[in-house]
């Protein structure tokens, strides 16, 4: 910077008086040049950058659009016959499936479906069908004295040749169904609320969604006071000596050790130490707590070493104690720094998946968590499990099931910026 | 080896004696002892690097946030040893307040500026008080006319010449018995250095004063009481006129004649 400012005078001095004014004028254009180039390049990057992102999004809205879809048999009720008994009170508690069952209400379904569908298309509903049938009685039980029309899901079959998949006779016989109107698909509302299954038409995403706010909370809970505390001790009290200097170099290389060893870390520690916990987003948050936290230490330590000496002093010079010069001026200052690495930090963690396999959140858990210490699945491990299934369906769930990652990512991070945001106005 | 000029008996506020301070190896002052009274503005000056900050600083104990900063001899305020084991270094800045070179305001408003110090240290039983005690503060450091309508505004968008007396009014408003000022003026245009100037002149008498400068016209304007410090020692210690007009020391006089600093 410095030494071509200097030397471009002394250069242009004698030379324009040997080679005239023209001499000038050309190292003038060149260095307008060079400018216009460099400027060129860095919108050429951020537009290719751009591009990238629009390709991503847009495959994956494509795709995962019909992840949050599926194929649905419309199949006519008629309740009026009485051949289904059940007392409408009755409906309201826990048996009233069972009670449903009882009545005869699966074969029901399956009997209209066939008289709807045709004796091929109509064996291929859900197993799960006639239990949302039986939802949706109970949720409205003036149908069982009406003739309706209800939605329910089909096979995994019929949905794939819905597509254009598999067999060739399901595959005529669903065109034919499509044309008439009766087969279609249709937004899963479901797909938000259920938890995993084995057939691509039934699963959902509320179980891996809320094991990772689950685990998430349990790791933000733990790096985030632990971190910022032990960066102000290291800024603020902690003396420059041998073992500090220790410290810092063990917290850097921390950063850097591979995720996977952080696993490692939980399983044989954590889950030693608390066996019955396996696949539980409290191992999992506390093993990912182990790889945020250095994140947090040095960003924190980073944005407390940029807030001005002055302002210590000034605190100090009118009678604050070390702990109020802490809290009351450098904190506030470091905050909007501090919330950055935690940002990038729980972003990290929350596409972990490499950890949360070495402590068993690979299983398949079929019902949503009730709590911190239930077994859960997280969603990149859920996308990573999906991913792996030999049935076609599954690809459209993966897809939605990262839009749903996605989201839930913009979210966080959409939360830390207007927190952040709001740190930085308050003076 | 330090030249005391004759001075009137005065009780002292703040009396050191022999005050020596390490920076790790290095002596940053040798054996300073002075006497310093709440009649007077007490002015130190001499070239850069020459301990008069450090020996500022020892007033208020600052320099105990540098590590390597080592302490020996003895300060009294008021007949009470500041060294002392024991001694609260918050209740001591709470009495010995500062003022720093460059203008620090919490970037927070103008009002909680002021009212920072009295919240700490519960000097303001409510709302209405603190109040009170803001404008005062403010007035007393020759700013309320300027900020009055816009106390939430942030201390921070003032001038440089306003933050300083924003800094002034946070001293006083914890109700010092010292206030310590460190090159004030040394960021600041002639016109806010002026009002500095003025403003000083008007705290003289209610507060002990000490001011830190480079400049000897303003130790001459400001102060009543004048010591020389060079390399590390107190050359020579008197009444300001008498400093000025006839140093006794040829390196006072070779400084204040501008042979070198």
């Amino acid at each position: 910077m410095n030494s071509p400012a200097q030397a471009s005078p002394r250069d242009a001095t004698p030379a324009m008086s040997a080679l005239g004014p023209d001499h000038a004028d050309r190292r003038l254009r060149r260095r307008y040049a060079a400018e216009r180039r460099f400027r060129a390049l860095g919108l050429a990057a951020i537009l290719f950058s751009g591009a990238m992102l629009c390709f991503l999004l847009f495959d994956m809205a494509a795709n995962g659009i019909n992840g949050f879809k599926r194929a649905e048999l419309t199949v006519e009720m008629d309740f009026t016959t009485g051949v289904l008994q059940v007392d409408p009170a009755q409906l309201e508690g826990p048996e009233s499936e069972g009670l449903l069952e009882g009545a005869g209400l699966k074969d029901m379904v399956s009997l209209a479906a066939v008289r709807t569908a045709g004796e091929i298309a109509g064996a291929e509903l859900a197993d799960t069908a006639w239990r949302e049938v039986g939802r949706k009685i109970a949720a409205d039980p003036g149908m069982l004295n009406r003739k309706v029309a209800l939605s329910v899901p089909v096979s995994d079959d019929l949905a794939a040749a819905v597509r254009g998949d598999g067999d060739p006779v399901l595959r005529k016989e669903a065109a034919r169904l499509a044309a008439e109107g009766k087969l279609h698909r249709a937004w899963d509302w479901g797909f938000l609320a259920r938890g995993d299954a084995t057939s691509p038409q039934e699963v959902g995403i509320w179980g891996a969604l809320k094991g990772s706010i689950l685990t998430m909370l349990v790791t933000l809970a733990l790096a985030f006071p632990i971190g910022v505390l032990s960066a102000v001790y290291l800024e603020e009290y902690a003396p420059r000596n041998r073992w500090t200097d220790m410290i810092e170099v063990s917290i850097n290389n921390l950063a850097a050790v591979p995720s996977i060893i952080f696993g490692l870390l939980g399983l044989a520690v954590f889950l030693w130490l608390f066996p019955n916990w396996r696949s539980a987003p409290l191992i999992g948050g506390m093993t990912l707590a182990l790889m945020t936290m250095p994140v947090i230490v040095i960003s924190g330590r980073n944005a407390i070493k940029a807030v001005p000496p002055s302002i210590r002093d000034a605190a100090l010079g009118i009678g604050a104690s070390r702990i109020q010069v802490v809290f009351h001026h450098v904190l506030p200052l470091a905050l909007p720094g501090i919330l950055t690495g935690t940002i990038i930090g729980m972003a990290r963690a929350l596409g972990e998946t490499a950890p949360l396999l070495m402590i068993g959140m690979r299983a398949f858990v079929a019902s949503p968590p009730d709590g911190l210490t239930s077994p859960s699945s997280v969603l990149p491990v859920q996308i990573f499990l999906w991913s792996d299934e030999i049935d076609r369906g599954f690809v459209e769930r993966t897809s939605a099931a990262i839009i749903v990652l996605l989201l839930f990512l913009l979210a966080m991070n959409s939360l830390a910026i207007y927190l952040r945001n709001r740190f930085e106005n308050r003076w | 080896m330090t030249t005391y000029h004759e001075l009137d008996p005065v009780e002292a506020k703040i009396s050191a004696r022999d005050v020596s301070v390490f920076y790790g190896e290095k002596q940053a002052l040798d054996s300073v002892s002075i006497d310093i009274a709440t009649q007077y503005v007490t002015a130190f000056i001499g070239p850069s690097g020459c301990g008069k900050s450090t020996f500022l600083r020892t007033l208020n104990r600052m320099n105990d946030t540098i590590a390597s900063a080592r302490f020996e001899g003895e300060i009294k305020l008021d007949g009470e040893d500041i060294y002392r084991s024991g001694m609260d270094v918050v209740q001591l800045r709470a009495r010995v307040g500062m003022v720093f070179q460059k203008p620090n305001p919490f970037p927070k408003s103008i009002y909680e500026n002021v009212a920072y110090g009295p919240r700490i240290h519960g000097l303001a039983a409510g709302r209405s008080e603190l109040d009170a005690i803001v404008e005062r503060s403010l007035k007393r450091a020759g700013l309320w006319e300027e900020v009055k309508d816009r106390l939430s505004d942030s201390g921070t968008a003032l001038s440089g010449g306003q933050q300083q007396r924003l800094c002034i009014a946070r001293a006083i408003a914890v109700d010092p018995e010292v206030i310590l000022m460190d090159e004030p003026c040394s960021a600041l245009d002639p016109i806010a250095t002026a009002k500095i100037e003025e403003l000083i002149s008007e705290l003289k008498g209610n507060y002990a004063i000490v001011i830190v400068t480079h400049s000897m016209q303003q130790a001459a304007r400001v102060s009543q009481r004048t010591a020389f410090f060079h390399l590390g020692k107190m050359v020579e210690y008197g009444k300001t006129s008498d400093i000025f007009t006839t140093p006794r020391e040829e390196r006072t006089k070779d400084y204040i004649t501008g042979r070198y600093g």
